[in-house]
């Protein structure tokens, strides 16, 4: 008896079994180190990074533990910052945007994603060109500090629920179950902020200036972003210009679920995660162009 | 009969030709743990100073980037073989350091070949990337893990790292209270905690007080003994005549001498 049904998936799963089996050799053989040997760079670099995993929790771990290291409330911090913020917010714009149900709540979840952001890039690029010294003196994989990053903002992103879900209960709104949508969300910012993180740690280590000129860029960026105003408050003519900021996209994949009470649409959905993807194309483009460099310049 | 059999042998061939790749670079490299074949490593230094975006594009326009090309190597071979000390000596900016970057996989040749087997342990900065707040337990597996070691790694050799350092007192104190002698005492069990297959040794023998002094200098005893080979960098050339095995002399960026350490630093002491 002929065993058709066997035969596309039988193949196709012994290909990809050894295809497997075939890249761990590659990986493997890694004890030896052949400058000349040429594996493209992607590649070795997620093998790099595979093999330093225990760097990016310590890493993660030492960001998170002195941060607020010499602060009498510690790492209560983490959840105490966004919720300051918010209060400021709240009694400063609540005039202005009042007519907004749950102001708190709205602000609060836009917050999450801006600071995410924001304090992931920053970071990056900051320990790249502060802690650079560290690459010259011993291997790394390159992309340690930006990816390391982004770990501690995902900690940080998770530690802010916890006020997030205190307002809410506070101020009596409602919970929805497209909460449970979130980890899709931080999943499409994290892709966007690394790609980014990326391409600022390639900038930053040739021009240090650029540092500077960030922090310039994110605070007009962060007012044009619709995180302390609703996108509803932007006059009707101008509001087609949102499309334009990405970091609009991303934004909304929080306030949807949390502030809305809903599962973001495919239409919402894809162009953040082609953004998302985009972003972190082109960092890695230009990131692994210059990755040799780096030892030199850092 | 349809099934993966096919696919399945032409799969096989390929990983086959794949081992024979990499059991030739073995046989090809015999006894040598370090092979540097022809390696040239150049620094790109702008004439003048460009930092910031302006000064960029304004010289960009004007087409005045100058970029002096400077060779830190130039066609440096020599090879290292399984528990042999291997000595470098030169004046400073003679290229020392850069070809220990190059061993250590922190800067990639321009030119040429390296090829490393097994694992680096540098001896270069002592405690580079300690944190002053974190406490000597957790500067100690974040260190291990700068390295490249796993969790599983750093909880086998815990508690020797604590003894070697004798810090066991210390160990849950925030590391800036220590004093440079603890730090670099700490440093330098970290780094040694693992028997490495090449350990580079860049002037820091004079780590701590002599009873410690001591007790590097058994470790590395230890490590020849096991078969980790050492690339000795020092100013001190009567330290390196009585423990080296073979010694090159580098000057701006040339090997200048190679071979017994009498010879070679007979010939650097005539030349000044």
């Amino acid at each position: 008896m002929m065993r058709i049904s066997g035969f596309p998936w039988n193949s196709f799963f012994n290909t990809l079994y050894y295809m497997i089996k075939y890249f761990e050799k590659k990986m493997n053989s890694s004890d030896i180190y052949d400058s000349s040997r040429k594996i493209p760079r992607t590649l070795q670099e997620i093998r790099e990074v595979h093999q330093y995993r225990f760097l990016l929790i310590q890493l993660v771990r030492r960001d998170i533990l002195t941060r607020y290291k010499r602060s009498f409330l510690g790492v209560a911090w983490t959840m105490l910052n966004p919720l300051g913020i918010m209060i400021v917010m709240t009694i400063v714009f609540s005039h202005l945007f009042g007519s907004t149900p749950g102001y708190p709540v709205f602000v609060l979840s836009g917050l999450l994603v801006w600071n995410f952001f924001s304090k992931s890039t920053s970071a990056a690029m900051n320990s790249m060109v502060w802690g650079g010294g560290l690459l010259k003196r011993i291997y790394l994989p390159r992309s340690s500090f930006s990816l390391s990053a982004i770990g501690t903002e995902i900690v940080n992103m998770i530690l802010s629920l916890v006020p997030l879900i205190l307002v809410m209960l506070v101020t009596r709104f409602p919970f929805h179950i497209s909460m449970l949508y979130l980890p899709v969300s931080i999943l499409m910012i994290s892709l966007f902020s690394l790609g980014m993180a990326l391409l600022l740690s390639t900038f930053s280590v040739v021009f240090p200036d650029v540092v500077e000129m960030y922090q310039i860029i994110l605070t007009a960026w962060m007012y044009l972003t619709p995180i302390i105003y609703p996108v509803t408050t932007f006059p009707e003519k101008y509001r087609y210009l949102m499309v334009y900021n990405p970091l609009a996209y991303f934004v909304a994949l929080f306030h949807i679920p949390i502030y809305e009470g809903r599962t973001p649409t495919w239409m919402e959905f894809w162009p953040a995660l082609a953004i998302g993807l985009g972003m972190l194309f082109v960092g890695w483009f230009f990131f692994s162009k210059k990755i040799d460099e780096f030892a030199y310049r850092a | 009969m349809l099934d993966g059999s096919s696919s399945q042998k032409r799969s096989m061939s390929l990983l086959t030709v794949l081992n024979q790749k990499n059991n030739s670079l073995t046989t090809y490299l015999g006894d040598d743990v370090i092979r540097i074949e022809n390696v040239s490593v150049q620094y790109r230094v702008p004439t003048e100073k460009v930092g910031t975006f302006r000064e960029y594009a304004i010289r960009l326009l004007q087409r005045k980037i100058k970029i002096r090309t400077f060779n830190a190597l130039e066609d440096v071979s020599f090879q290292v073989k399984k528990g042999e000390v291997f000595g470098l000596i030169g004046d400073n900016g003679a290229g020392k350091s850069t070809l220990l970057k190059v061993v250590a996989r922190v800067l990639r040749p321009y030119k040429g070949r390296v090829i490393v087997k097994g694992k680096v342990a540098p001896l270069l900065e002592l405690g580079a990337g300690f944190h002053p707040e974190l406490t000597g337990r957790e500067n100690i597996y974040l260190n291990g893990s700068l390295l490249g070691y796993s969790r599983k790694q750093m909880d086998e050799v815990y508690s020797s790292i604590v003894d070697f350092s004798e810090l066991s007192d210390f160990i849950d104190a925030p590391i800036r209270t220590y004093s440079s002698g603890m730090y670099a005492r700490l440093g330098f069990s970290v780094a040694t905690a693992h028997i490495p297959e090449i350990l580079i040794v860049d002037e820091i023998l004079s780590v701590g007080d002599e009873t410690f002094q001591k007790k590097c200098a058994q470790r590395f005893n230890q490590f020849q003994d096991s078969g980790t080979a050492i690339l000795y960098v020092s100013h001190s050339l009567d330290s390196v005549l009585s423990m080296c095995h073979r010694v090159a002399w580098l000057d701006h960026g040339k090997i200048q001498a190679i071979g017994k350490p009498n010879d070679v630093v007979t010939e650097y002491r005539r030349s000044h």
